[in-house]
């Protein structure tokens, strides 16, 4: 005879069935009741953060790292709505996500009762799917449902909201054996008719590009790619979302398209003749005014999301299927012609590439008053704690950089949000990688407006021995938005000054925190620095950088300009040269 | 832009509708009309959506669609190929002088009377949209006191069902 439990134990039990080692979260009214059974769990670790967004950016990042399903938890109403910012950015990165809320008694919903919020509705548009659970007997099919929808397919947050009456309802525990999903059917297998067109139409074309997204890291696809590109000897750009999907030492990586991309990734995008696209979704950072976007190519388009296919930009040859699929059969159709006496001839493409590659390679320029460069601080943190690292992005100027000047090697070591762009996230989501790689060195780093969004979670770090270290780039100012004061208003600094080297003091911050807390102002002291923080392991870190504030970013294609019009420095627009 | 009436199968569970209808906002279209109810699949309900539309919005926002859990399937009917109705309640001022016209009018259109007081008739109609629209051009001068009309419903011609293969299997994607 099934014994009877309640729907809160249903639901660790569910959690445990579904193979959830961590969940990140805080307990309240309406989501007590499954904090008692949880606390009797050997098989999950429940780390209690200090504010509900860290729970779910810390999923995102354990998510990120590790490729599993991250799980966060919060009571109703504000609890709730707290998730709403990472639920959101999960939504735009794709990210495994499983969000579970506990809601007021069903009786209650819709009398606005005390911290009720219908996050259901909330977060319609922002999950992939969501439930609102009411009985007992529901749970473990909607959280069997729930990770099996975050997992597969096009990952992505889905939210679980249980009445409180439903935690604490007597029940007998079902684990189904069928999802019953009618409606959910992710195609994976890409048409090999398709794959046939898209290789022909690859071997006839003179200047092709390998237009990689954050689909390749998220479907698991790097050493196929890598395989792909080898074969081929086709040029890769890795979007922002990409970074570390293929290794930035390779002779045919080009880098980072986009707003912020390389002249040789953005020159080789607008001057292609065929963009073969994989798991990305010609995003307005990356295609620059869409209507001047690589104008000559033909487009071939993988994703596992048919709506991403012609969403933006029409497609020649449209591939639905998992890029995890799509890279090996590619490979096969393409070896095939090729066995055949096919070959693509891309050698004046690789000479014209080459050009641009060397005549504007990444770089900047050193203050002239001597004072420390932020280009230059994380160049050197790049350097000295290597590819085998885990760096977790805020977002602006530092994230830019990070993007730009630390070389990735491996997929899963670039953290960052790349489609919501929230401030905060680094912090939190350097917590959760760490705790899903703990032998691997976290770095965030982060900018000082984005740390004083999130850095209470230090605490939840040095608690629970989760020694992140945080690289805090502090150039006293919201340093992208006042770029753009400085190019686009004229110089007016409205409101971006946050005075962050007066107050706070970020050293004695990391110590009331029980982290350790270090600071570097001059470029000597740099590498030392970075090295003391890596030696450091029992607690976590913060290195307060205090950098030179007027340092920018470079190159870039302003809002709503095209890519051709892409600034290598200020005043400095590269010569595309002859073309063909 | 273009009329559009699109056919979508969903499981019948709570908060589907709001699914469907917050989506066509969040993606910026406009719906002309919507109208659910019961199929003969027990948990299967059937909207009927009507849109303004381009082609090629058209396309993405039926991929959008088709990406929600409950949607089980989705089906572009085209005018010729399909029944389209619309049904209508509308109360006319009617005294004795505009009475017979007004009867003469309803025959016309195959509508009938359903209510009958002093000074006012209540008409239902049904049919496809232009003809609706036609009748009340005609009624609009007696006077038009009160008007409710419902979302269109269609179907297509011909003997084969949409929900036939959808329960069991459908081609959807992620």
């Amino acid at each position: 005879m099934t014994q009877e439990i309640t729907g809160a134990q249903s639901l660790v039990q569910s959690m445990e069935e579904a193979g959830v080692e961590v969940v990140f979260g805080i307990p309240g009214g309406a989501i007590l009741p499954a904090y008692d059974p949880m606390m009797d769990s050997t098989k999950i670790r429940h780390i209690l953060v200090r504010h509900e967004q860290g729970a779910g950016h810390a999923a995102e990042g354990y998510a990120s790292a590790t490729g599993r399903v991250g799980v966060c938890m919060a009571t109703s109403g504000p609890g709730a709505t707290n998730l709403v910012t990472p639920i959101s950015d999960a939504y735009m990165d794709s990210v495994p996500m499983v969000a579970i809320t506990g809601q007021v008694p069903s009786a209650a919903i819709g009398t606005d009762a005390f911290q009720e919020a219908d996050i259901r509705g909330i977060t319609m548009p922002i999950t992939k799917h969501n439930f609102l659970i009411t009985s007992a007997d529901q749970i473990p099919t909607a959280m069997a449902q729930a990770f099996h929808l975050a997992g597969t397919g096009r990952p992505g947050p889905v939210l679980v909201d249980i009445s409180k009456d439903a935690l604490q309802a007597m029940t007998t525990f079902n684990w189904p054996e069928e999802l019953n999903l009618p409606g959910y059917h992710p195609k994976t297998r890409p048409h090999s008719k398709q794959i046939r067109e898209a290789a022909k139409l690859i071997l006839n074309s003179r200047q092709p590009v390998l237009y990689v997204g954050g689909g390749v890291i998220r479907g698991n696809a790097s050493d196929s790619l890598r395989k792909l590109a080898e074969l081929t000897g086709i040029p890769v750009v890795t979007t922002l979302m990409a970074r570390g999907a293929f290794p930035d030492s390779h002779p045919q990586h080009l880098g980072m398209p986009g707003m912020h991309g390389t002249v040789a990734a953005v020159g080789a995008l607008q001057q292609s003749d065929l963009l073969i696209t994989l798991g990305a979704r010609f995003d307005d950072r990356v295609t620059g005014k869409l209507s001047s976007f690589a104008p000559k190519a033909a487009v071939i388009h993988a994703d596992i999301d048919p709506a991403e296919i012609g969403k933006n930009r029409h497609a020649d040859i449209p591939i639905v299927g998992d890029v995890a699929e799509v890279i090996p059969d590619l490979i096969a159709a393409l070896q095939a012609e090729i066995d055949q006496g096919a070959h693509g001839d891309y050698e004046g493409w690789w000479a014209q590439l080459n050009r641009l590659r060397e005549t504007y390679p990444l770089g900047y320029d050193l203050p002239e008053d001597g004072s420390l460069s932020p280009q230059y601080v994380i160049e050197r943190l790049g350097k000295i704690s290597g590819p085998e690292s885990i760096y977790a992005a805020g977002v602006g100027q530092h994230q830019m950089w990070a993007a730009q000047f630390i070389g990735y090697e491996y997929p899963g070591t670039w953290l960052n949000s790349g489609g919501a762009g929230t401030m905060g996230y680094a912090v939190p989501a350097a917590m959760g990688a760490k705790v899903g790689r703990p032998d691997a060195t976290v770095w965030a780093v982060d900018g000082d407006g984005c740390f004083q969004m999130t850095n209470q979670e230090l605490a939840t770090c040095t608690i629970n021995d989760i020694p992140i270290k945080v690289a805090l780039i502090n150039n006293s100012s919201l340093g992208m938005v006042r770029q753009w004061q400085t190019l686009f208003y004229n110089e007016r600094y409205s409101n971006t000054d946050l005075h962050s080297h007066r107050f706070p003091d970020f050293v004695k911050l990391a110590e009331a925190y029980g982290a350790h807390g270090l600071q570097c102002d001059s470029p000597d002291q740099v590498d030392s620095v970075i090295e003391k923080a890596m030696s450091l392991n029992d607690a976590p870190v913060v290195i307060d950088f205090v950098v030179h504030r007027d340092a920018m970013v470079w190159p870039m294609v302003a809002a709503g300009t095209g890519n051709d019009e892409i600034m290598y420095a200020r005043s400095i627009a590269p010569e595309w040269g002859s073309e063909e | 832009m273009s009329r559009h009436t699109l056919s979508v199968l969903v499981q019948d569970q709570p908060g589907v509708l709001a699914r469907v209808a917050s989506l066509f906002s969040r993606r910026g279209f406009n719906i002309e009309s919507l109208a659910v109810g019961p199929t003969e699949v027990p948990e299967v309900s059937r909207m009927t959506i009507v849109v303004n539309v381009e082609e090629l919005p058209l396309e993405q926002v039926t991929k959008q669609l088709n990406k929600l859990i409950n949607v089980l399937k989705i089906v572009e009917l085209e005018p010729d190929q399909s029944v389209q109705r619309e049904i209508m309640l509308v109360k006319v001022k009617a005294d004795l002088e505009t009475r017979s016209h007004i009867l003469e009018t309803v025959q016309l259109f195959r509508a009938k009377v359903v209510d009958v007081a002093h000074d006012a008739v209540t008409i239902e109609a049904t049919g496809a949209h232009d003809k609706i629209i036609a009748f009340l051009k005609v009624l609009e001068p007696y006077g038009i006191r009160e008007l409710v009309q419902s979302g269109m419903v269609a179907m297509g011609r011909g003997s084969r069902s949409i929900s036939d293969r959808t329960v069991r299997s459908s081609d959807k994607s992620a």
